[in-house]
C-alpha cells in the first residue's frame, strides 16, 4: 500500500488519485453525483433541499401502498419499503424528497431511513428518468463480446453518458454490470426488456426507433412500456391480465440448446420409476404424450414427436422411453 | 457424461410455464407425494441425496434444513436467492422464466419440511420478466390449490410472496438479502448467529437458491438414490452448466456434477472463432480463473476446490488466446467496486484500489510495482472482508497474475495492451 500515490487521509470518494475524473456533468445540481467517477455509489447521498411533500400522490397510490404493507406478515410493515420506493418511482420517474416522505409517512420510519435505502440501490433514479432507460452491459463478458463497443457508440449518437438523459426526455443511457444474461452477450435492455446479441449496428437501429416513437419487441420478455409503468410492474401491479405477459416468449436458443441436443442424442437422465413405486407415472403417460403433440403457442421451435422420429436410437425399452424421455411424444 | 435434463426437462415443450402444461409433464406430482411423507423423513431424504446448494457455495442443503429448531413456537421462513447477477450466471433466470412451478413446488416442499407457512422470492428488480412470469405462477398455483390454506386437504397452509429487490449484487449474500427484505440497505450481517436460527425477523429461515428448490421435487418424485446416480458421491445430481464467451453454441448443458470442460466444450460445438482456449471461469467471476491446463478437472464442488478454484454457479465463461486477461480483470473488479456495500474496509478501499490501478495497466503507466501492490491488495481482502463478496473479488486478480503474469509484464513493456485493436473506450466507464 505505501507504492500508492498518497491521498488526504480517509474515503477518496469523489477524488480520483489517477487521472481526471469522468464524472457526469450536467447533471441536476440538487442530485448527488450517481453511479460515475470514482464516488462509491452505495455511500452517497441525495441532497433533500426541500422537506417533501407527501401529499402529492394521489388517493389510488396511497391504496396501493397499503396493498404492498399487506403482502408482508403482521407488523413487518417495513418490508414493503423496496417496492413502496419502486411505486413512487412510476408516479414520478425518480426519487424525490416527496416520495422519501411518502415512504416515511406510510412506514412510520424516518425519512432519513428511506434516504439510507433509497441511496442503496441503482435502480432508484436521482435525476429524472427517461420515457425509456437504455442500459448496455459492459462487464466483462459482454464487454468483451462488444459492449463496450455499443455503449461508445450510443453515447456518440445521444450526445449523452453514462446515467444522462437525451435533450428530448426520451432516452436515458446507462451501463450496466450484468444483468444476467451472459448466454446471449452482448445484451441491451430497455426497462429493463431484453434485446439479445445485440451489435453495434442493431443497437443504434434500436436507439433510433425509440427516438421515432416506435417500440420495437424485445427479443425475449413482454411488449415494451414506459419507465414509469415499468416500475408500476416492478412494484407488483399489472394492471391488466396482458401487463403480466403469460403468453411473453421467456426463452431462445441458448436456454434450449441443451435439452435439444440431448433430444438429438437421446440422453436424459436416469428413469425416477427404479427407485419409486408410485404408480402416477404411468398414468400420466398419456397425458404427457398428449402434451408433447400439442401444437406449441411459444415462438420457440417445439421438440415434439418429429425429433424423436428423426432419432430412431431412443432408449428402447418401452418402459424407460416413456418414463425417462419427458418429450418422447412417438407412442 | 451424458446429457440428463432434470431442470431443463420441461424447456421447449409448449408453454411449460403455464400450470396446466405443467401438472402433463410430472407437475406438482412431487408435492403431493411429501405431503404423505413426515418432514423430518423429508428432510433425512433431501440429506440422503447429498444435494448442495446450488448459489455458489455448495453447502449441503438437507443439513441447512436440519438446522431449524422445531417446537420453538416461532415462525418459520423460507426464503429464495433468486438476484442472480454474479458475472457469468444466467441459469435462475432462464430457470423462472421456462419453469416458475417448479421453483413454487420445490418452494412448498421446503416449507412443508421446515414448518414455515410463509415463503418470500427475492428476485433481482431488473429482472421484470421472471418477476412477472413467477407472479404469475404463483397466482396460478394458488387458484390450483397449492398454495393457500389446507393445502391438497394436508392441512397444510403456505402463502408465497414475491418480492423485488432494486440493484444491488450484495443481495445475493443471505444475510444482505434478509436486511433487504427486510428494507433496509443490502448490508451483510455478522454470523453467527447464523439464519437457521436468526433470519428474517430474527426467526429461524432456510435461505435456498432458485436451483436448489427446483431440484427439490426430482428427489422426492426420484429418491435419494436416484438423485446419486448422477454425478460424484459427495456432490451429486443433474447440474445446469452455463456456458457463455467465446464457445459456437453458448448457452444451458445440463449434466452430471462433475462434468469436464473438455465434455462441455464438446457439446457447445468447440470454440466460437477458431482460436484456442486461455481462460476460463469454473463458476462465475467469484471463482480462480481455470486455464487449459485444467479442461478435464471434473467439475463439482469438492475436485474444483482441489484443482484450485470453486465450483460456484457453474457458470462456465470462456475466453481465447486473443483476449486480454488484464482487461477482462479489470472488468471484474469495476464490478466489485461498483457492488461493494461499502460496510467493511477491506473491501470497500480494496476493490478501489484495484480499479484505479487497473486503469494504469490500461493507460500504459504501470510499473512492477503495481503488479505486487495488487498481489499484496488481495492478500489484505482475502479473509479479512466482511463477506464472501471480498474474497470474490480477489479470486480474478490473484489468479490471472499467477498463470498470466507475462501478460501484466508485456502491458507494462508495451506502455498499454499488447493486443491488436485494443483500445481504452471512453465513457464506457
Amino acid at each position: 500500500m505505501t507504492d500508492l500515490p498518497s491521498t488526504n487521509a480517509g474515503p477518496n470518494y469523489g477524488t480520483d488519485p489517477f487521472g481526471p475524473s469522468d464524472a457526469v456533468t450536467g447533471m441536476e445540481t440538487s442530485a448527488a453525483v450517481a453511479d460515475s467517477g470514482r464516488s462509491n455509489f452505495r455511500t452517497s447521498v441525495i441532497q433533500l433541499d426541500r422537506p417533501g411533500d407527501p401529499s402529492v400522490f394521489d388517493a389510488k397510490t396511497h391504496a396501493e401502498a397499503e396493498e404492498i404493507i399487506a403482502r408482508y406478515p403482521e407488523g413487518k410493515g417495513r418490508s414493503a419499503l423496496l417496492p413502496m420506493l419502486h411505486l413512487v418511482q412510476s408516479v414520478q420517474g425518480q426519487i424525490t424528497p416527496d416520495g422519501i416522505a411518502f415512504c416515511a409517512d406510510r412506514l412510520g420510519i424516518t425519512k432519513a431511513q428511506v434516504q439510507a435505502v433509497a441511496t442503496f440501490y441503482t435502480m432508484y433514479k436521482r435525476t429524472p428518468t427517461g420515457e425509456y432507460l437504455v442500459s448496455v452491459c459492459t462487464n466483462t463478458l459482454c464487454g468483451m463480446l462488444g459492449g463496450d463497443e455499443i455503449f461508445a457508440e450510443l453515447s456518440d449518437e445521444l450526445g449523452v453518458k453514462n446515467n444522462q438523459t437525451t435533450a428530448d426526455g426520451k432516452i436515458t443511457l446507462e451501463h450496466a454490470e450484468c444483468l444476467a444474461a451472459c448466454d446471449y452477450a452482448p445484451v441491451v435492455t430497455v426497462n429493463y426488456e431484453f434485446f439479445d446479441n445485440q451489435t453495434v449496428g442493431s443497437a443504434r437501429t434500436l436507439v433510433s426507433q425509440l427516438r421515432n416513437g416506435e417500440r420495437p419487441a424485445p427479443t425475449r420478455g413482454a411488449p415494451l412500456c414506459s419507465f414509469k409503468q415499468m416500475e408500476r410492474q416492478i412494484a407488483g401491479f399489472y394492471d391488466d391480465e396482458t401487463s403480466i405477459a403469460p403468453d411473453a416468449n421467456g426463452t431462445g436458443v441458448p436456454t434450449e440448446v441443451g435439452v435439444k441436443l440431448a433430444l438429438q442424442r437421446g440422453e436424459t437422465a436416469p428413469s425416477y420409476a427404479a427407485s419409486s413405486s408410485s404408480s402416477q407415472t404411468a398414468e400420466s403417460t398419456a397425458e404427457r404424450a398428449a402434451a408433447q403433440q400439442a401444437p406449441s403457442q411459444s415462438d420457440a421451435p417445439l421438440q415434439t414427436h418429429e425429433s424423436d422420429e428423426s432419432n430412431p436410437a431412443e432408449p428402447t425399452s418401452e418402459r424407460n422411453r416413456v418414463d425417462d424421455d419427458t418429450r418422447g411424444g412417438e407412442a | 457424461m451424458p446429457l440428463t435434463p432434470v431442470l431443463t426437462k420441461r424447456f421447449g415443450t409448449d408453454q411449460p410455464w403455464k400450470i396446466a402444461n405443467y401438472e402433463r409433464l410430472d407437475g406438482y406430482a412431487g408435492l403431493r407425494k411429501a405431503l404423505t411423507i413426515a418432514p423430518d423423513d423429508l428432510i433425512a431424504m433431501v440429506k440422503d441425496s447429498n444435494l448442495r446448494g446450488r448459489g455458489g457455495a455448495g453447502f449441503p442443503t438437507g443439513m441447512k434444513w436440519q438446522f431449524i429448531p422445531q417446537d420453538d413456537g416461532k415462525p418459520h421462513y423460507v426464503v429464495i436467492n433468486a438476484d442472480e447477477g454474479e458475472p457469468g450466471t444466467c441459469r435462475d433466470l432462464p430457470l423462472m422464466m421456462n419453469d416458475p412451478h417448479a421453483l413454487i413446488e420445490g418452494i412448498i416442499i421446503a416449507s412443508f419440511a421446515v414448518r414455515a407457512n410463509h415463503a418470500f422470492i427475492y428476485i433481482r428488480g431488473e429482472a421484470v420478466h421472471a418477476l412477472r412470469r413467477v407472479t404469475a405462477a404463483v397466482k396460478e398455483a394458488e387458484a390450483a390449490g397449492y398454495l393457500g390454506r389446507n393445502i391438497l386437504g394436508s392441512g397444510f397452509d403456505c402463502r408465497i410472496t414475491v418480492h423485488a429487490g432494486a440493484g444491488a449484487y450484495i443481495c445475493g449474500e443471505e444475510t444482505a438479502l434478509l436486511d433487504s427484505l427486510e428494507g433496509r440497505r443490502g448490508q451483510p450481517r455478522l454470523k453467527p448467529p447464523f439464519p437457521a436460527t436468526n433470519g428474517l425477523y430474527d426467526a429461524p429461515t432456510v435461505v435456498n437458491n432458485v436451483g436448489t428448490l427446483a431440484s427439490v421435487p426430482g428427489i422426492v418424485l426420484g429418491g435419494a438414490d436416484w438423485f446419486k446416480k448422477m454425478g460424484p458421491e459427495g456432490s451429486p445430481g443433474p447440474n445446469m452448466y452455463s456456458l457463455s464467451g467465446r464457445v459456437k453454441n453458448p448457452g444451458q448443458y445440463e449434466a452430471p456434477m462433475g462434468t469436464t470442460l473438455r465434455e462441455l466444450l464438446a457439446m457447445a460445438g468447440g470454440m466460437s472463432r477458431g482460436k484456442d482456449l486461455k481462460f476460463w471461469t469454473p463458476g462465475g467471476s467469484s471463482t480462480p480463473l481455470f486455464t487449459k491446463e485444467h479442461l478435464d478437472i471434473p467439475l463439482d464442488f469438492d475436485a474444483a476446490v482441489k484443482a484450485g478454484s470453486m465450483n460456484g454457479t457453474s457458470a462456465v465463461m470462456i475466453f481465447d488466446e486473443d483476449d486480454c486477461v488484464v482487461r477482462a480483470t479489470k472488468k471484474w473488479s469495476e464490478f466489485y467496486k461498483h457492488e461493494s456495500c461499502g460496510k467493511c474496509t477491506p473491501c470497500r478501499e480494496g476493490t478501489y484500489w484495484y480499479v484505479g490501478i487497473y486503469d494504469r495497466f490500461e493507460r500504459g503507466e504501470a510499473t512492477e510495482e503495481d503488479l505486487d501492490t495488487l498481489l499484496d491488495l488481495s492478500d489484505n481482502i482475502l479473509g479479512r472482508a466482511f463477506c464472501a463478496l471480498g474474497d470474490g473479488a480477489t479470486s480474478p486478480v490473484s489468479s490471472s497474475i499467477k498463470y498470466f503474469r507475462d501478460e501484466y509484464l508485456a502491458h507494462i513493456e508495451n506502455h498499454g495492451c499488447p493486443f491488436p485493436g485494443a483500445r481504452t473506450l471512453a465513457g464506457a466507464h
